[in-house]
């Protein structure tokens, strides 16, 4: 007997195959092509941050200066420092250095800074939860100012409010961040007095516990709201300063997004059938534009947990762009090299996740 | 002179031979000018191009660009003698800030230039011969990208000393994976056209394809990543020399007056304010006018 694909029996037969088998491919969500885009993507990153770890780790070790001499001081004798550069391995061959450096990382070492005797790994986690922290806030503040603007400026465009939105938007670009934050530090700090000049937390009050290593969080989870409060006065200042790269980013992308869509036929067909002109946008325009910007929003979060190194020198927020910073200019090698690599490791993979919920959101892009 | 009559003739043929491309400018000029945002653009960066060339013959007080110093005029806040107020050596801000237009412009373009070269090349390469060389080149741009361009500033002037060369050197290393991104992106799509497989049948070289055919098809695409670019290198610059790796006192430059400004705040709040506002507004009219560049010859940008 004959059967036709769509026919009863062949649904019968389809049901009945043997479940044992499960295939991952079929799944919908994660299907073959994903996999094996996932796995080639994976397969880049060593490649990725070994040769980030080889062009840091030549850069750092022909710096003329010498860091040895430098954290040892003036009054160390000569035999002090050739025992300090044989601890800290300075004095074997340049690859020998490399592979144990590399060696060490493996096993989740990220050696000593030679300046002030601290373990990196650790110090590195702490200065990055703080960037984490002004990252979310300043994403938050900026998305929060973005999206109204876009939707003023695509919904009048080519008329003043569009005008005014789009001067606004690549004036935020425009400015240059640590003079910004110069500024506002004179106004808002000390001339109206209403927010700390610089820094995380005041010296005066109870530093509050660590849970998280985000101060606004870990304030909020032990219920402390003086602490909460004060950690969101120091927060304010350096989040206005990041937050300006997310609004131009943010309304410029979001802005072109929604013009885009008003010119599909989807929309004119909905505008045909009389469907009104406010479900038009939340419905139509609104969703499918968002999809574009939080996928773009993830190369801004990626870009700002590299640290702002300008903002966080300026404001003496102590994040990781700070540390790296202090490191380069001490010629501290093993720091340097941390920071570099870590935060390799954290653009790499926000921008590795992404790509994939972009292509996942999208199937016109797919897993090429 | 020639003759006018000669003179007049083959404007009118040029004029008669260029018909379309003459028609393409007006209508470009005329969707130009309907925004005014990339009018005021426009006309911010023809100001500050002028500012740059003339600054010589005009600044107030020429003297104090080499590094004067006047310990009587100290500090002065804003007068009429001193729009901008002076600063800790009594110079004056104003001239110091419209000198520094010259140095900023000059080795924004110089950077860029570089970064293009450097970029366009690779990228072509990596685009057009496919394979490994792709993999290769790609890869370094990956790694490139990856690193943090103020860091390497840093070490390269660490080792080679500090001062405008380096910093330009450390930021034209930096930029020009931009380039190659966007050239090799477009160069794959390009090499597949039919055109690219004609030149190839009646036996045109690699590098011909490449150089005569392909590339000048990418130009708008790099004119308006460089329109857009500009002020940020511009920002880039000042930044490094805020640091204190880029230019070097006393030569004149916005991010280190707004360095050395911080010292004195609040009382002496001129002295980084202005600086920054100067270059606030550069950066921005740049800006303007890239934007306004791109939607005029990026046709995917434009929905019309």
């Amino acid at each position: 007997m004959e059967t036709l694909p769509n026919s009863g029996e062949g649904f019968l037969k389809a049901t009945l195959r043997p479940v044992s088998v499960f295939r991952f491919d079929q799944l919908s969500i994660i299907h073959n092509a994903m996999l094996r885009y996932i796995g080639r993507r994976l397969l880049l990153i060593p490649v990725v941050l070994i040769g980030l770890s080889i062009l840091t780790f030549v850069i750092s070790r022909v710096v003329p200066g010498d860091p040895v001499k430098l954290a040892a001081g003036t009054q160390a004798r000569p035999e002090q420092i050739e025992r300090l550069r044989a601890d800290f391995g300075l004095d074997r061959p340049l690859v020998e250095q490399y592979l144990m450096y590399m060696g060490g990382l493996l096993q989740g070492n990220w050696g000593y800074s030679i300046s002030n005797r601290r373990e990196v790994g650790p110090d590195l986690v702490r200065y990055f939860m703080a960037t984490l922290e002004l990252t979310i806030v300043s994403t938050l503040l900026g998305m929060a100012i973005g999206i109204p603007l876009a939707i003023i400026s695509a919904r009048w465009r080519d008329r003043l409010p569009d005008h005014l939105a789009r001067f606004f938007s690549i004036g935020t670009a425009s400015v240059p961040v640590f003079w910004i934050a110069i500024i506002l530090q004179i106004i808002l700090a000390q001339n109206l007095r209403l927010l700390p000049v610089s820094g995380r937390f005041d010296a005066r009050a109870e530093f509050p516990e660590i849970i998280t290593g985000m101060l606004l969080f870990d304030t909020l989870l032990r219920g402390n709201f003086e602490g909460f409060g004060i950690a969101l006065r120091y927060i304010i200042i350096p989040a206005m300063c990041q937050s300006l790269l997310v609004i131009s980013v943010v309304t410029r992308q979001l802005r072109g997004d929604m013009l885009d869509m008003m010119s599909k036929d989807f929309v004119r067909v909905a505008r045909a059938n009389g469907i009104p002109e406010r479900m038009i946008w939340l419905r139509y325009l609104m969703k499918n534009a968002l999809i574009a910007t939080v996928s773009m929003l993830g190369f801004i979060i990626g870009f700002q947990l590299g640290g702002a190194p300008l903002i966080e020198y300026v404001l003496d927020w102590p994040g990781i762009g700070q540390y790296a910073l202090k490191a380069a200019l001490l010629l501290d090698f093993q720091p340097i090299m941390g920071s570099t690599l870590f935060i390799g490791c954290v653009v790499v993979g926000v921008n590795l996740v992404t790509d994939l919920l972009y292509r996942s959101i999208d199937p016109r892009i797919g897993f090429r | 002179m020639a003759p006018v009559s000669s003179t007049q003739g083959a404007l009118t043929r040029w004029r008669i031979e260029h018909a379309s491309q003459l028609n393409d400018l007006r209508r470009g000029i005329y969707r130009f000018t309907r925004n005014w945002l990339s009018v005021i653009g426009l006309l911010i960066v023809v100001v500050l191009v002028i500012i740059a060339i003339t600054a010589p013959g005009w600044v107030p007080y020429p003297d104090d660009i080499a590094g004067a110093v006047d310990p009587a005029n100290r500090m002065k806040p804003p007068s009429a003698e001193h729009v901008f107020g002076t600063d800790d050596y009594g110079r004056d801000v104003f001239s110091r800030t419209m000198w520094a237009t010259r140095t900023s412009l000059v080795v924004g373009i110089i950077i860029l230039v570089v970064a293009i070269s450097i970029g366009v090349v690779l990228g072509a390469l990596a685009g057009y011969f496919g394979g490994w060389v792709n993999q290769v080149i790609m890869r370094a741009t990956d790694i490139m990208l990856t690193f943090p361009g103020i860091f390497l500033a840093l070490a390269i002037s660490a080792v080679l000393g500090r001062g405008i060369e380096i910093a330009m050197l450390a930021l034209s290393i930096t930029w020009w994976p931009g380039y190659c991104r966007l050239v090799e992106a477009q160069m794959l799509k390009i090499r597949e056209e039919d055109f690219v497989a004609g030149a190839k049948a009646v036996g045109a070289s690699n590098l011909r394809i490449i150089f005569r055919h392909i590339l000048p098809n990418l130009l708008t695409g790099i004119i308006v990543k460089a329109s857009m670019d500009f002020g940020f290198a511009v920002l880039a610059i000042a930044s490094l020399s805020f640091i204190g790796v880029g230019v070097q006192p006393p030569d004149p430059d916005w991010g280190s007056m707004i360095s050395q400004g911080r010292r004195f705040i609040p009382s002496g709040w001129w002295y980084s304010t202005f600086p920054g506002l100067f270059m606030f507004v550069t950066v921005l009219g740049f800006n303007l006018l890239g934007d306004g560049l791109r939607d005029l010859l990026d046709p995917n940008a434009t929905v019309r």
